[in-house]
């Protein structure tokens, strides 16, 4: 090719990338802006209004002796760790059941996904009253006969976090059931027969042929699950409230009520800058191991 | 020709200031009373304020003050501002006012000489600023008040409790009878409160200014203070079955005999008063718990944000007038349960309690409230302490006092 064509890259599909102007000063305005905006402001003494009034990590000090965040970043973990696992665990086992070519498959698929279609405002109220004491589960096992049956998780401070991850497995493992029904669809039926030739016991085909195969799919899961854990706020607002006391207090509620409840902008940007740290942390790495690893290969 | 019509119309109104009904204008005016006898005294002012020929729209945010200030806040600050809208008088919306936000209503107390009609005085203080007026106080809420069920005592065969500390000495009887000594519901703002008006009722009003209005850290952490946090965890004690979450529902409980009593301000009473109870047969009602016969000073207000339309600034002086007005003021009141912001009227129809706090009233045994004192990022402190402190029992005494003495330390 000469010379003279090169300068002419940058021209190349023009109309894609006018096309995409929108989308790309959305991102850096949006998504890059309102980040650093936040970023920069969460190192103000802003009370109310936000204001160019510099105290340093004040605001981090203060946010890091505070018992409520640390109640938060505890919870965040507990619930983080297990609705992880849990979600993949039972998601794929709903999976490979649904995938036995049974009868009624598609009556089971709708209703295993069906929570999904109810936003979690919605799921935390049912599930606030299924777990209350006097009305849901405890109330009616007692009804049957067993007088001494206790099961009130929102009500005791040291397991509620737990009563918020049943409701948030209920309502979220539907999708990565689907997604992980998909991915196993998506395995060539001759892959199963070689193993059967091979005489590989079924359990040993998922766990070291199907699982391996279908790492596309857990990682997509992944990212989906691990979005949702990061920013729950509203099934914790429907079901408790944060309470007892302080007990199933998240960090998205705890900038929420920071920043308006409290009119102390500066410390909820502190706690919101926290979060995104947290998310970096995450996927800086994964983003690296997923996407630069394709460009050295 | 519509052009030339409006400007007429501005001319006239702008002639003839107050010649009645000649524009309505629609002014939006946002609280959070949405509890049943709150809904029925809001309705009084939308009432007056609609026989001055303009008309009231009701802008309701149901929750709590906690839920419906931020969005009233968000609305101000981000460009849409309503024609009027409550807070409670004090710090809650001082930074509003500093970024001018908020109308100058000082020509107007001027010229309805509100220094001299309202009563207590320190109510307009809690709306000056810099010494202009911004907002109009419509009521006195005071936090200070234990509501007692009879009918619970009754049923628990102990007489009804004089003072804060019978009641504690009557809770085990209560307990007995499966009935809840004292309700808390779990709002973190309750349990808050419940411990402010421990700390004025057990502390005393001194002890109370010293550690909120001083913000003496030292003296939190000290004697005086335990003595409180010993009452505080006596009530926590008491309240530990109260497995609801709004203050109303908690009220109800007193209502319904299914709790002993309550530390509630005196918008409790509204609900009484809907359930159809009567003040001294049915429920009975300890100022200061009996111990500090003192009225805070707290309440609500209305501010009226800067608005650019001319006719709605006029209808906003129109709602400022109509709030004061000594006939909106009795017939208000006494559906909330509030006391009213002027000395100059007779409130015949008040009852028991309402007497009681306008005896005290009377007497000038009045303080200032958190409200006026302590700054919103302060109170949601005190709150998160004291909702964690209520809800968990392995929470030592000595712990929660160490945590409130920092609150002092670091509070403005």
């Amino acid at each position: 090719m000469s010379k003279s064509e090169r300068p002419n890259q940058l021209f190349r599909n023009l109309n894609a990338k006018v096309a995409s102007i929108p989308m790309v000063l959305t991102a850096l305005v949006i998504f890059v802006g309102g980040s650093a905006w936040t970023v920069l402001y969460s190192f103000t003494n802003s009370k109310l209004l936000p204001r160019l009034n510099f105290v340093g990590l004040d605001q981090y000090y203060r946010l890091w002796s505070t018992p409520r965040w640390l109640v938060s970043v505890e919870n965040l973990l507990v619930y983080g760790v297990l609705s992880l696992v849990f979600s993949l665990v039972i998601g794929f086992m709903l999976a490979a059941l649904l995938d036995q070519k049974i009868r009624f498959e598609d009556t089971f698929r709708t209703i295993f996904l069906y929570p999904f279609a109810l936003s979690f405002i919605v799921t935390g109220l049912v599930w606030q009253w299924l777990l209350n004491p006097e009305f849901g589960i405890q109330g009616v096992v007692r009804g049957l006969g067993w007088e001494s049956f206790n099961f009130d998780p929102l009500y005791n401070s040291n397991i509620v976090i737990y009563g918020i991850l049943i409701a948030a497995l209920w309502q979220g493992t539907g999708l990565i059931m689907c997604l992980m029904l998909a991915g196993l669809r998506g395995i060539d039926e001759d892959i199963w027969k070689a193993a059967r030739v091979d005489g590989i016991p079924t359990l040993k085909t998922y766990l070291f042929i199907i699982i391996p195969m279908m790492r596309p799919v857990f990682i997509t899961s992944l990212v989906i699950i691990a979005a949702g854990i990061v920013k729950v706020y509203d099934l914790v607002v429907a079901q408790t409230s944060g309470g007892p006391g302080i007990a199933s207090e998240v960090p998205a509620k705890y900038v929420y009520d920071y920043m308006f409840f409290a009119q102390n902008l500066g410390q909820g940007f502190a706690a919101s800058t926290m979060m995104l740290l947290s998310v970096v942390v995450v996927i800086v790495p994964w983003a690296y191991l997923e996407f630069g690893g394709k460009k050295r290969g | 020709m519509r052009y030339q019509f409006m400007t007429a119309a501005l001319a006239v109104t702008t002639a003839l200031p107050f010649a009645g009904p000649a524009a309505a204008t629609d002014l939006e005016v946002t609280h959070w009373w949405t509890s049943g006898g709150e809904a029925a005294a809001v309705a009084e002012f939308a009432k007056a304020f609609d026989a001055t020929g303009n008309h009231w729209v009701d802008g309701a945010i149901a929750g709590s003050g906690g839920t419906a200030r931020p969005i009233m806040i968000s609305r101000i600050t981000g460009g849409d501002p309503m024609g009027a809208t409550q807070f409670n008088h004090g710090r809650q919306a001082e930074e509003l006012v500093q970024a001018g936000l908020m109308r100058d209503l000082t020509d107007l107390a001027a010229r309805d000489k509100w220094a001299e009609i309202v009563q207590p005085k320190s109510l307009l203080d809690g709306c000056t600023l810099d010494g202009k007026i911004y907002c109009v106080p419509v009521n006195i809420h005071s936090w200070q008040w234990l509501w007692l069920s009879n009918a619970a005592f009754e049923k628990a065969g102990v007489p009804v409790p004089k003072n804060w500390n019978e009641y504690v000495a009557a809770a085990p009887a209560l307990e007995k009878a499966g009935i809840i000594p004292l309700a808390v519901g779990g709002q973190p703002w309750q349990s808050s409160g419940a411990f402010d008006v421990l700390l004025t009722a057990v502390g005393g009003t001194d002890t109370f200014l010293k550690v909120y209005r001083d913000k003496d850290a030292e003296f939190a952490a000290g004697p005086e203070v335990a003595k409180v946090f010993k009452a505080a965890d006596d009530a926590r004690k008491m309240a530990k079955n109260t497995n609801v979450q709004d203050w109303n529902q908690a009220t109800n409980l007193v209502i319904s005999g299914k709790a002993g009593g309550q530390i509630m301000g005196d918008w409790a009473q509204g609900e009484f008063q809907v359930a159809g109870q009567t003040a001294g047969k049915d429920y009975t009602c300890l100022p200061g718990l009996g111990l500090n016969e003192v009225i805070a000073t707290g309440g609500d207000a209305f501010y009226f944000p800067l608005l650019q339309d001319a006719e709605k600034s006029k209808a906003q002086e129109a709602l400022a007038e109509a709030l004061l007005d000594p006939k909106t003021q009795v017939a208000f009141n006494l559906k909330k349960g509030s006391l009213p912001v002027r000395g100059d009227i007779d409130l015949k129809a008040a009852n028991d309690c309402m007497k009681k706090g306008l005896d005290i009233l009377a007497k000038g045994s009045v303080m200032p409230w958190t409200d006026q004192l302590l700054s919103q990022d302060t109170q949601k402190q005190k709150e998160d302490l004291f909702s964690e402190f209520f809800a968990k029992p392995d929470m030592t005494v000595e712990e929660a006092q160490k945590r409130f003495a920092d609150i002092v330390a670091s509070a403005d």
